[in-house]
């Protein structure tokens, strides 16, 4: 019989080693970010002489002309706009989907669910001219609209691939109990099958949130109004020509990095939530 | 009588079939103008001799293809330097993120704060990230932290030029792409370990059983459809890295960072041949549904 | 109740935002896509300026970088949405076939109105840049299609300070390969770095080859391998490729050259972490930028032979075309032609140390930046040569001299491959 001291003592030394390896990687991952922070605190000039981390002056001002001459107002506002027309859009679309590929029947559904995968899996190179003049055909070139429907397709395939995935390992017996309530199906869509794929849908929101946020290529090429670029597409501006303005450049995508990072600490409480959830169904 | 409840039972089916379908329309709408429409015109030029520009393209039938598989050794190349990055991120990546989703999953402090950290490397471009990287690793533009850490601890025998060397070069990259990425599967499995009811492991417990033996008999079986899935996402999202690659490296570096996607845009911007751009692109496509439909049915046959 | 109010909000937004803006003025806008980053507050300027004198208003807008820019280009160009006024970045064949596909206006009755009174500003390199000679091989009328709106050459820096705590003369480089070789000893024993360039670019590696090779043996040789009348494997070629692997055994290139992109370079360099650097005139605004005290000099690539002169890459910078289907063709010309006078030029010059390509506008710029515009002599350019490399066989090059300079071929062995790809390229042609 082993004593109770050693339990305890071999208990204490793995929670250590958990924590040094919690730490030395969580100390690679801040590394780059404060990198990148003391870097926009840095003059040009400075920014590649002086390796320390902590810059000897702080110009806070980088952060208020990157604001300025980057145009965060305006751009800004677009992108949060796309982002959250087109994740809102996703989550409706991909889990509607997602639940009839999973629990309902109907023809041709599994021959459907395989071409989803299959786009999932091919990428188009040279799309962006495709989609420009697909675009202008529609008459939906140069509109919100047009690039935040694009955007909704891009994050479809995987995100029903994720919902799908989640959907299949969901216990029946939540839904046929709604089913005899005499709940629609619609209604189990609703109240039983989105609820309880909160953790997933969390990742799903973050995942085509990312997506969004970051992309700029697609928008600098449909837009042709300045009034409609999203943020990435402002702060292409400071990688100049010849010149990289990289206080700027690196003030500019701490900003940009903030919206992101706060969607996320609010999301990953929902990846908590579904723990009790999980208390629930079992 | 018989012939009304048959009627009604068709009669049914067919209301409910319409009915499910309602559930896939607007995504099925959607995907067949947005993806379908492009696609079908990218594929058609495959076919085609095109620069992009001019509004005459030359039909070439099958002979894009023939180069690619036949002559063009530098695509391969490509293809086998993005699978080896595969290969690292499949495990190193994979199983790193699966470690530290399994470490946070416990009763542990500061849990809420690592779960932020992880997610920080995702979240900066990819410029950034290339730009702190050669600043950790290279000698002359930059502090050259990680051979300085070696020698101080007395491993200088270790100490290389990670990035300018071309035999380490791509597994270097290949790391530093593991590093941004492992985010994803950790917040993936996480969210997976998460739908385990806790349950199961009291039973366990209960039962005798040691925290291995429950690892074994209880996290894993029920986490392999998450880490098929995690799985599935990583040969695709990897396969497909380029920009970290040109913030790295500069570029091919003679051939030893090459990927697919860079070729691609070499054929398109480089060379002018949109068509063989596109060829590559459906090459490229159809060697990662392969790929996919072998883990898929590897999962399958698990079960 | 809250999906309902949610939806609504949603479509309330997009019905908002849905509309493109329509503007109708009595006077034409002219719009102008352009991807220099540097020069926008510059331009922004100007085009106030030119309202105020004429009343009519230019639109500039700044899509960058430069790869985006193209691209955007060449989509718009497929749904023939082209602005006023564009540039065209890349190789003389593509120009071609944005000219044949009918985007743009031959401006040669404009340069040539009043007795050439247009044509006549600009240096004669810069407009090469923009024409098509009689009897090119890209099958096009030929005339002069695009107006230089600054110009450029690209050579080599060296580091004054540097060069002095190797024990060498700050005010006299290298002048032979044999001296610059000579330098990397030097360099090994005081621990400095070489030459530092975008070399993970290929491009810049292309260019210091080919300077090299009109060094060795001549335009007309080079021309004529680039028809397919000498093989890559002449000894000639085998020596341009063995300058290379020279430079890299005297050790006079930096560590890593190879996978640097031109900005690590130029950081580099201005951080005096390299004594050398193969750059573009554009260096002088950034280095400015990154050390405003950096002492240094410009210089043409160390010559390796004396039988003909050593070569620079140089021309017109950066150009601005017309859009043949503009509906203000008019007054975007007129625009062009204001934007190239001698007092917009010399403003956009001194906002971003560029050279002007109007020649009387030469008036004060610094020292360094002169010495980049003497070489203007002896430069020349792939766009004015008449002809263009097969791009496969250009690749397979530029990954050669990558090769040899990490030590994993030899001159012969790339020269094999290069020619192998040019027959193949060749023999593709001929079944056309």
């Amino acid at each position: 019989m082993k004593h109770a001291l050693y339990y305890k003592t071999k208990k204490f030394l793995v929670n250590i080693l958990i924590h040094i390896f919690l730490i030395s990687v969580a100390i690679t991952c801040l590394y780059p970010l404060l990198w990148m922070i003391s870097s926009s605190l840095k003059t040009q000039d400075m920014i590649f002489k002086d390796i320390s981390l902590i810059p000897h002056q702080f110009r806070l001002e980088n952060y208020v002309l990157a604001w300025k001459e980057g145009g965060f107002g305006r751009n800004f506002f677009n992108s949060i706009l796309y982002t959250v027309s087109v994740v809102f859009g996703i989550v409706i679309i991909s889990s509607m989907a997602a639940y009839a590929f999973s629990r309902l029947k109907f023809f041709g559904s599994k021959f459907l669910f395989i071409i989803f995968m299959a786009a999932m899996m091919i990428p188009i190179p040279g799309s962006f001219v495709a989609l420009y003049v697909l675009l202008n055909k529609l008459h939906l070139r140069n509109t919100p609209i047009g690039y935040i429907l694009c955007m909704i397709n891009v994050g479809l395939s995987t995100s029903i691939f994720l919902l799908k995935t989640f959907f299949d390992k969901m216990p029946k017996e939540l839904e046929d109990a709604a089913r005899i309530d005499g709940c629609s199906k619609v209604g189990i869509w609703w109240h039983v099958a989105l609820p309880l794929a909160k953790p997933v849908l969390a990742v799903v929101i973050v995942f085509n949130a990312l997506a969004v946020w970051n992309e700029y290529i697609l928008a600098l090429i449909i837009f042709d109004n300045r009034s409609f670029m999203p943020l990435q597409v402002a702060l292409q501006a400071f990688q100049g020509e010849f010149v990289t303005n990289y206080p700027l450049l690196m003030a500019g995508l701490t900003i940009t990095a903030l919206p992101i990072i706060l969607v996320y600490l609010f999301m990953q409480k929902y990846i908590i939530k579904g723990v009790t959830q999980g208390a629930i169904v079992g | 009588m018989q012939i009304n409840k048959l009627e009604r039972k068709s009669g049914v089916k067919i209301r409910e079939n319409i009915e499910n379908y309602i559930f896939v329309l607007p995504a099925v709408t959607i995907f067949s103008i947005f993806y379908i429409i492009p696609f079908v015109w990218v594929f058609q030029l495959g076919l085609y001799e095109w620069d992009g520009i001019s509004f005459t393209k030359v039909f070439v039938g099958l002979d894009n293809f023939r180069e690619i598989f036949f002559q063009d050794a530098n695509w391969w190349h490509a293809m086998w330097n993005a699978g080896y990055i595969t290969l690292i991120a499949l495990t190193l990546q994979n199983i790193l993120a699966f470690m530290l989703a399994w470490a946070c999953d416990r009763e542990i402090k500061m849990k809420n704060w690592y779960r932020v950290i992880f997610f920080i490397p995702p979240v900066l471009s990819e410029v950034v990230v290339g730009m702190a990287w050669r600043f950790i690793i290279n000698d002359i533009d930059g502090a050259n932290i990680i051979n300085r850490g070696l020698i101080s601890m007395g491993l200088g025998q270790f100490a290389h030029n990670w990035l300018s060397d071309p035999n380490t070069a791509l597994t270097t990259v290949a790391v530093v792409h593991c590093w941004k990425g492992f985010g994803w599967g950790f917040l993936i499995f996480l969210a997976g370990l998460q739908t385990i009811p806790r349950e199961l492991y009291e039973a366990a417990r209960v039962d005798g059983a040691s925290a291995w033996q429950s690892f074994k008999n209880i996290t894993i079986p029920l986490m392999i459809p998450v880490m098929v899935l995690v799985a599935i996402l990583t040969v695709l999202g990897t396969m497909q890295v380029f920009v970290l690659i040109v913030s790295l490296v500069g570029g091919e570096f003679a051939g030893h960072t090459s990927v697919p996607v860079l070729r691609i845009l070499a054929s398109m911007r480089g060379s002018s041949r949109f068509g063989y751009a596109c060829a590559q692109g459906i090459t490229f496509g159809l060697v990662l549904i392969i790929i996919s439909f072998i883990q898929y049915r590897f999962h399958k046959k698990g079960q | 109740m809250l999906l309902r109010s949610l939806f609504l909000g949603v479509f309330v937004l997009f019905s908002v935002f849905g509309c493109s803006a329509q503007q109708t003025d009595s006077k034409p806008t002219i719009s102008i896509w352009h991807w220099m980053t540097d020069r926008d507050p510059a331009f922004q300027e100007l085009a106030k300026k030119y309202e105020t004198l004429t009343g009519v208003k230019v639109n500039f807008e700044l899509y960058a970088p430069s790869d985006a820019y193209s691209q955007k280009i060449r989509a718009a160009g497929q749904g023939t949405n082209l602005p006023d006024i564009f540039g065209i970045l890349g190789e003389k064949r593509d120009f071609a076939s944005f000219i044949k596909a009918g985007h743009i206006l031959d401006l040669t009755p404009y340069m040539e109105a009043d007795n050439n009174s247009w044509k006549n500003i600009f240096f004669p390199k810069a407009l090469a840049v923009n024409e098509f000679a009689p009897q090119n091989s890209y099958g096009i009328n030929p005339g002069i299609y695009g107006a230089p709106i600054d110009i450029m050459t690209i050579q080599m820096v060296y580091n004054k300070k540097m060069l002095s705590q190797l024990g060498l003369n700050p005010n006299r480089p290298p002048q032979t390969l044999q001296e610059f070789l000579d330098i990397g000893p030097k360099l090994q024993a005081a621990g400095m770095q070489g030459l530092v360039s975008g070399w993970g670019e290929v491009w810049m590696i292309d260019c210091l080859a080919n300077n090299y090779a009109f060094n060795i043996m001549g335009k007309d040789k080079v021309l004529a391998t680039i028809r397919g009348e000498v093989p890559y494997t002449d000894p000639d070629w085998i020596q341009v490729f063995a300058i290379f692997k020279q430079m890299k055994e005297a050790g006079v290139l930096a560590q890593g050259v190879v996978t640097m992109i031109n900005k690590s370079a130029e950081q580099l360099f201005a951080n005096e972490k390299a004594a050398f650097a193969f750059n573009g005139s554009w260096c002088v605004n950034v280095y400015k930028g990154m050390n405003p005290g950096l002492e240094y000099g410009a210089m043409l690539p160390p010559k390796a032979s004396d039988k003909y002169p050593m070569a620079v890459w140089g021309g017109a910078g950066s150009s601005f075309m017309v859009n043949a289907r503009s509906k203000n063709k008019e007054e975007a010309v007129k625009f062009l032609v204001w934007l190239t006078s001698q007092d917009q030029q010399a403003y956009l010059a001194a906002s971003t140390n560029n050279l002007p390509a109007n020649k009387s506008s030469l008036s004060k710029i610094p020292e360094v930046l002169a010495q980049f515009a003497r070489s203007m002599d002896n430069a020349t350019h792939p766009n004015v040569w008449g002809v263009s490399e097969f791009s496969l066989v250009i690749e397979a090059f530029d990954r050669g001299v990558q090769s040899i300079i990490i030590g994993e071929k030899t001159p012969e062995q790339v020269a094999d491959e290069v020619q192998k790809i040019k027959e193949r390229e060749l023999a593709k042609r001929k079944a056309q």
